[in-house]
């Protein structure tokens, strides 16, 4: 209980990742809270690649969250530019109106 | 030890009730506040535990940048004040209970795994290809292997960034009616004959300036 261990730290990611999952299935307010769901489940993902790293003494786990990192910045850069414009086309950015695409 | 376990748990909980804080909040903004939180506690964890890099980069790229960077679009495009409408949107929508039963499954089935998983303490000893030396700084293996088996990748990286610049500009510029802007283009293929005249003048006559 009081050790703190490898375990700790996946359980943890685990119910981060876990609460960014529903944060994207329940929402239903506007766009950028499902953005921000996604990267809740990418930093969850990062806690699992560097707890492994640290524990298992091997530093590749490090770069690639660092890589992962990256990536999340750049998503979103571009999600939040696509969400701009279609603010800026129709007007909204709730969820159950954007139904352009009828899907 | 019991200090490192204090703190664990006390930044794990802060970190899950932000985390949960972020989905259910009903202004936009206070999403955008708890999640900066998070980001800063998971960072504090990081650095806890030895990944002193990490933790900072973090610290700089999310709280720096990303989260700002939606607390201002969230500010520009005025959505903070709606309310938040979950059990009640549509009356005919299914894909709430689907939704909370997808993420219950996967919140189980991830909590088997990480539960359940073990490994034999000889693996620990010899896992590791490239080991942690702790007579350096973490920052100092990072780059010593970054920079040389990791190069190729991290050029990648940098080229995924400049696309998603490029792409974030081009999506959101718009020409707009009615702003004089500057013409490239008109600047450099003005020449010298479009430009000026020579007129020979006669005495006391002058010109005519307005032709």
């Amino acid at each position: 209980m009081f050790e703190i261990g490898l375990g700790h730290y996946l359980m943890l990611g685990t119910i981060i990742f876990a609460i960014g999952i529903i944060g994207i299935f329940l929402n239903r307010k506007n766009i950028i809270v499902i953005l921000m769901s996604i990267e809740l489940i990418l930093l969850a993902v990062n806690i699992n690649l560097v707890s492994f790293s640290i524990y298992l003494n091997d530093l590749t786990g490090q770069i690639f969250a660092l890589f992962i990192l990256t990536v999340a910045a750049a998503e979103a850069a571009i999600g939040l530019a696509i969400i701009v414009i279609h603010y800026r086309n129709s007007g909204t950015i709730r969820v159950h109106e954007i139904n352009k695409l009828k899907g | 030890m019991i200090i490192h376990s204090i703190f664990f748990y006390i930044f794990s909980i802060i970190a899950v009730f932000c985390a949960i804080m972020v989905t259910v909040s009903k202004n936009t903004v206070h999403s955008v506040f708890f999640l900066i939180l998070d980001f800063i506690t998971i960072s504090c964890l990081f650095i806890m535990i030895g990944a002193e890099f990490i933790g900072m980069i973090m610290l700089i790229v999310y709280v720096g940048a990303v989260a700002v960077l939606f607390l201002f679009v969230v500010m520009m495009l005025n959505v903070s004040q709606q309310k938040n409408e979950w059990f009640t949107g549509e009356k005919n929508s299914h894909h709430i209970p689907v939704g909370l039963l997808i993420g219950t499954v996967i919140f189980f089935e991830l909590i088997i795994v990480a539960g359940g998983w073990k490994y034999k303490p000889e693996l620990l000893k010899n896992f590791s290809s490239i080991g942690i030396d702790l007579n350096t700084t973490n920052t100092h293996e990072i780059g010593k292997i970054l920079y040389t088996d990791y190069i190729h990748l991290f050029q990648l990286s940098g080229m995924i960034l400049l696309v998603a610049m490029i792409g974030a500009i081009v999506l959101t510029f718009r020409k707009r009616e009615g702003i004089r802007r500057q013409s490239y283009f008109k600047q450099i293929s003005r020449e010298r004959k479009d430009a000026v005249e020579l007129i020979d003048v006669e005495n006391n006559k002058g010109v005519d300036i307005n032709v």
